[in-house]
């Protein structure tokens, strides 16, 4: 039998402070208001004065309202049947269906022991060569997408939701637009994946600070599914948001800011939600796929700054494309050498010319007089980005490690692309006739191969 | 001493005290389910203690009751550190993953030794002998060094030896020896002594000039920015810039005898690829694994953060025992901006006055502490040790001009920035050329390393004026001036850490293409026009290029290393 506190002392921002003794840190509590009743979180004991953040805000919250404690942290339901289920940042469900009451388990749990994580090696095919060449995405991976607003980053990360084969896929919205996240859904429908989905949707309608748990539930789920050996993917959108929520309860609490308002530990914050990205031993595993809107397109912003320092890598959406330079997979080596022979080659040659092919452009675009050389990387940049960069192109990884061969053999002699000459003369397309055939087989391949499924949505 | 908790905030707990209370002395939260939370005593006002606590505060409540012991923050030291998996807190992960799972609890602690093992002694003194502080008593073997046995640090003035046992199989706590001090004092002797982690350890006859170059086998280290036993160095760099792949290359190949990598506040990823890796690649200069030269410690951006800030200090502390033995120790800690930021978090829960980017005001004075516990000594029994750190720095934004940048710069003997430009265009490892720096000598002639930055600034200044002028306005001088250090840039500086041969380039080879390199730069091409000299030189990096891919002394180096003297002798227009 719980007590109900109703010595409310204090109300700022989305912190309410209540008159209560025998209560945990980290607690969990439930506030009712005359506008229903909301779950709150103890983040500051005090002699008697207890701190709680109010995840539907404290709007109304008055005096005389009361308050119960729940005797534990914030829990989720864990079971089979979460699957196909919408819920909201408070983990009710949102689906108009009823609430499971099955087992519960702890979110925010600490962290795994490091010595049980093992190496990642699985490449995840996405069919766009942007990733799967040059910045492989790898099964546990955590990887931001770093985007302007307005760019489509909710249909990338939808794709490669569907693609990515996982056995549950697990949407954490966080300041979501309802037509977003209504399109989510569609998608998810149309593809046939609905029934191994599981959904935390905050929107942008909802209070700011019930934003704050969708990570924490979504990550603690998948974890479950992980530990029982599952792959899982987490889609996390938008990042941003939640950092923007941790901002606002910090300045309530008065906090010092560091940089731009956001709290001294938004790193270990962040941390803390990205690092739940694994890969067990003799279990399945977490991958984390999330968006992080860049306020001003300012990647020195604090959100993306410091999400750079946590991920493994970063997609720049820039202009519906997935930017070669700055985006990078860090764990592309764990996978890029057993793929085919020719692919870091490929991977590092296509990027350097490209770089050279921007210069050139460059200079161009001052009036300068184009070098023989100039014309090569200008006449390579445009096939590159026409063939290669283009994200409504999909193709299998080995095909599109052809089709560079092929841009490259187009444009340049062999010494200029700074290849090796092993590598060369296993693959510089020999002939146009060769060539002609390559990509017949290629076609082929592309046609007969079981493990390459072309992509449900398009950007 | 007992208290009780009167506040809870993150990771900060304030007890309320009966009894005389230690600055920095360890303290247990006791949580109501019997865990006991380790914490550290960080400000004292009036009975009111603060306690950063190095775990998830969790479940604490007001009225909790908190043990305080009079001792400071220590680390186990003897025999069986290396090849240790350790948190911040020196507990053994492996043990504790045994013990408790797949994840970490808190209030779990284990014994950094393992006190079963059997260790075969041999006495080096006998009873009567005189003996002082950081001497050895006798050894025990540690894989593939001698591991002494010495009479704790902390001891002053002389001891005699009353007893010490003979030559056999003692666990780390079993007593080896008794002494007895001036004033009659007798004291026992295991294997293993304790040191607080935040007091440097130094117990040596003379501090030296570190002037050794260690090399590290990353050449625009070695030959353009060295390091030296001894001696210190930061990476800053924006993410992404390879500061960790520069420090794990930096593990494997360092020509050092023991290794420390502190895992500060980054991924775990990172360092399960430490741990999966390294032992099953062989040290070349042992033949062992490169497991048994290495300590980990490992306090990653998801662990308790207050932990976090004590971890580089085990780590030195760790570093500074295996100096005592005469060994050259190198602490690599990445990144130690993660520990100012724990610093940071702490200072705000005490509602510090903060300066610049809410760090507190004695951030500096905290990393130079740090930084000093480098070094190189003269011990006393005439061997020399030396510690030396290598730290990484993730500023925010990328922007150098940050409080921990600029604290760290003011303090170290070299400095490898790398840039964002650099390693967007895929040129690793990305330290720029042009703005690092190094106080320190290394293994190829000071004349030489200054030709060739001076001919990477004309470079740079030939490239800069080009976007201004176009190629056609440059002369056929200065555009080959642009290759010449393009040229350098390709097939020296940079360096292919994912490469079986390229990732480490000894010594010998350094100075050998270094050499090479040098008589292509310092010739007269007398190129025709811009076109011929792309060509010629493109030709060359390819040569070159093939020339580091080439293991030492192959056939195909030998080759090469002939068609490059071709080139040389042709100007480039023999193929
Ligand atoms: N020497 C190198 N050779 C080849 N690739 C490299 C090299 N250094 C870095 N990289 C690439 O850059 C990626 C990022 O490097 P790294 O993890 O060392 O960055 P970092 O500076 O430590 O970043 P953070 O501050 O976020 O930890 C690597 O995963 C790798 O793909
Ligand atoms: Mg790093």
């Amino acid at each position: 039998m719980r007590k109900f506190y109703d010595h409310i002392t204090h109300v700022a921002g989305s912190v309410v402070t209540v008159t209560a003794t025998g209560i945990g840190y980290d607690e969990l509590a439930v506030i009712k208001t005359r506008r229903g009743s909301s779950l709150a979180q103890v983040i500051r004991l005090e002699g008697d004065h207890v701190s709680m953040q109010v995840f539907a805000g404290t709007q109304g919250v008055s005096t005389g309202d009361k308050v119960r404690f729940l005797g534990r942290p914030m829990q989720v339901v864990f079971s089979e049947n979460l699957m196909g289920r919408i819920f909201n940042g408070s983990g009710e469900p949102r689906d108009d269906r009823p609430a499971l009451d099955d087992e519960m388990i702890e979110i925010g749990g600490p962290s795994v022991n490091p010595v049980r994580r093992r190496l990642p090696d699985k490449m995840v095919r996405t069919g766009i060569p942007m990733i799967d060449i040059f910045n492989t995405l790898v099964v546990s991976q955590k990887l931001p997408i770093f985007s302007t607003p307005g760019e489509p980053y909710n249909q990338l990360l939808a794709r490669v939701g569907l693609q990515a084969e996982a056995d549950v896929i697990i949407l954490g919205g966080m300041g979501l637009r309802h037509d977003d996240y209504l399109t989510f859904r569609n998608t998810f429908e149309a593809s046939g994946v609905l029934h191994r989905t599981i959904m935390f949707i905050h929107t942008a309608a909802d209070p700011v600070v019930e934003t704050l748990l969708v990570p924490d539930l979504a990550l603690a789920v998948g974890e479950a599914f992980a530990m029982q050996g599952k792959r899982v993917l987490v889609l996390l959108t938008d990042m941003t948001a939640f950092a923007d929520a941790l901002k606002e309860v910090a300045i309530t609490m008065e906090q010092i800011p560091s940089n731009r308002g956001y709290p001294g530990d938004l790193y270990s914050q962040l941390a803390r939600r990205y690092e739940k990205a694994v890969d067990f031993e003799d279990a399945g595993s977490v991958t984390v796929l999330a968006v992080t809107t860049m306020p001003g397109g300012d990647v020195t912003h604090p959100v993306p700054d410091n999400t750079g320092y946590i991920t493994e890598g970063q997609f720049y959406l820039t202009n519906g494309r997935i930017e070669p330079f700055g985006s990078l997979s860090r764990l592309k080596q764990r996978v890029n050498g057993k793929t085919r022979d020719d692919h870091r080659a490929i991977m590092d040659a296509c990027i350097q010319l490209y770089a050279g092919c921007r210069e050139s452009r460059e200079k161009r675009s001052m009036g300068f007089e184009m070098s023989p050389w100039d014309e090569k990387l200008l006449r390579y940049g445009e096939l590159f980005e026409a063939k290669i960069m283009d994200l409504s192109v999909d193709i299998p990884l080995e095909k599109a490690l052809d089709l560079c061969w092929e841009i490259l053999a187009e444009c340049l002699e062999p010494a200029e692309t700074g290849i090796r000459r092993a590598l060369i003369e296993a693959h510089w397309p020999k002939s146009l006739g060769d060539r002609a055939k390559t990509e017949q087989l290629a076609a082929k391949a592309e046609k007969t191969d079981p493990a390459y499924k072309g992509s449900a949505v398009t950007v | 001493m007992d208290g009780r908790i009167v506040a809870v905030f993150g990771n900060m707990v304030t007890a309320e005290a009966e009894g005389t209370a230690f600055q920095n002395s360890v303290a247990h939260c006791c949580r109501d389910d019997g865990a006991k939370l380790m914490a550290e005593a960080i400000r004292i006002r009036g009975r009111n203690v603060d306690l950063q606590v190095f775990e998830e505060t969790r479940g604490l409540k007001i009225g909790d009751s908190v043990e305080f012991t009079e001792g400071m923050l220590e680390v186990e030291l003897g025999p069986g550190l290396l090849g240790q998996i350790y948190d911040g807190l020196q507990n053994p992960l492996p043990k504790l993953a045994e013990k408790i799972g797949l994840h970490l609890k808190a209030g779990h602690y284990m014994e950094a030794l393992d006190g079963d093992e059997k260790w075969a002694f041999t006495p080096s003194v006998s009873v009567g002998d005189e003996v002082e502080a950081g001497e050895a008593l006798g050894s025990v073997p540690e894989g593939i060094f001698t591991h002494p046995i010495m009479v704790p640090f902390g001891w002053e003035g002389k001891w005699k030896v009353e007893s010490i046992v003979p030559a056999g199989d003692y666990a780390v706590h079993d007593q080896i020896a008794e002494v007895v001090g001036g004033d009659d004092q007798r004291r026992k002797i295991t294997m293993t002594q304790r040191w607080p982690i935040k007091v440097a350890l130094n117990c040596s006859r003379e501090r030296l000039l570190p002037s050794k170059p260690l090399v590290t086998k990353v050449r625009i280290i070695d030959s353009m920015f060295p390091i030296v036993s001894g001696g210190t160095y930061c990476i800053p760099g924006p993410f992404g810039a390879g500061k960790t792949v520069l420090q794990q290359i930096t593990s494997r190949h360092a020509e050092v005898d023991v290794v420390i990598v502190a895992a500060c506040g980054e991924r775990a990823g990172e360092v399960v690829e430490t741990l999966v890796e390294f032992p099953k690649l062989t040290d070349p200069r042992t033949g062992k694994s490169l497991m048994e030269r290495t300590v980990i410690i490992c306090n990653t951006s998801s662990m308790p953060v207050a932990a976090r800030g004590a971890s580089v200090y085990t780590a030195v502390t760790i570093a500074e025992y295996y100096r005592q033995m005469g060994l050259n120790v190198m602490l690599l800690a990445d990144s130690t901006s993660r520990w100012a930021q724990a610093m940071r978090e702490v200072s705000g829960r005490l509602e510090e006055i903060p300066g610049e980017e809410a760090f507190p005001a004695y951030l500096e004075s905290r990393i130079a502490g740090f930084y000093e516990r480098a070094g190189c000594l003269r011990l006393k029994n005439g061997k020399i040790g030396s510690v030396t750190i290598g730290g990484t720095v993730s500023p925010a934004g990328g922007n150098f001009e940050e409080p921990v940048t600029q604290g760290t710069l003011k303090v170290v003997g070299a400095f490898h920035g790398l840039s964002r430009t650099r390693s967007d265009a895929r040129r690793y490892p990305a330290i720029d050329p042009l703005d690092s720096w190094s106080t320190y000598i290394g293994i190829i002639e000071p004349e030489k390393v200054q030709y060739v930055k001076g001919l990477l600034r004309r470079g740079n200044d030939v490239k800069q004026m080009m976007a201004v002028v176009g190629e056609e306005g440059t002369t056929v001088e200065d555009f080959t001036i642009m290759l010449k250090a393009e040229f350098f840039d390709n097939v020296y500086l940079q360096q292919n850490a994912f490469d079986e041969v390229d990732a480490a380039t000894s010594a010998d080879r350094q100075k050998l293409v270094f050499d090479t390199i040098l008589e292509v730069l310092r010739m007269n091409f007398e190129f025709e026009d811009r076109e011929q000299a792309r060509k010629v030189m493109v030709e060359g990096t390819d040569l070159f290029r093939n020339w580091n891919y080439a293991a030492t002394d192959s056939d195909e180096f030998k080759k090469l290393q002939d068609r490059i003297r071709g080139f040389i002798a042709t100007k480039g227009r023999g193929a």
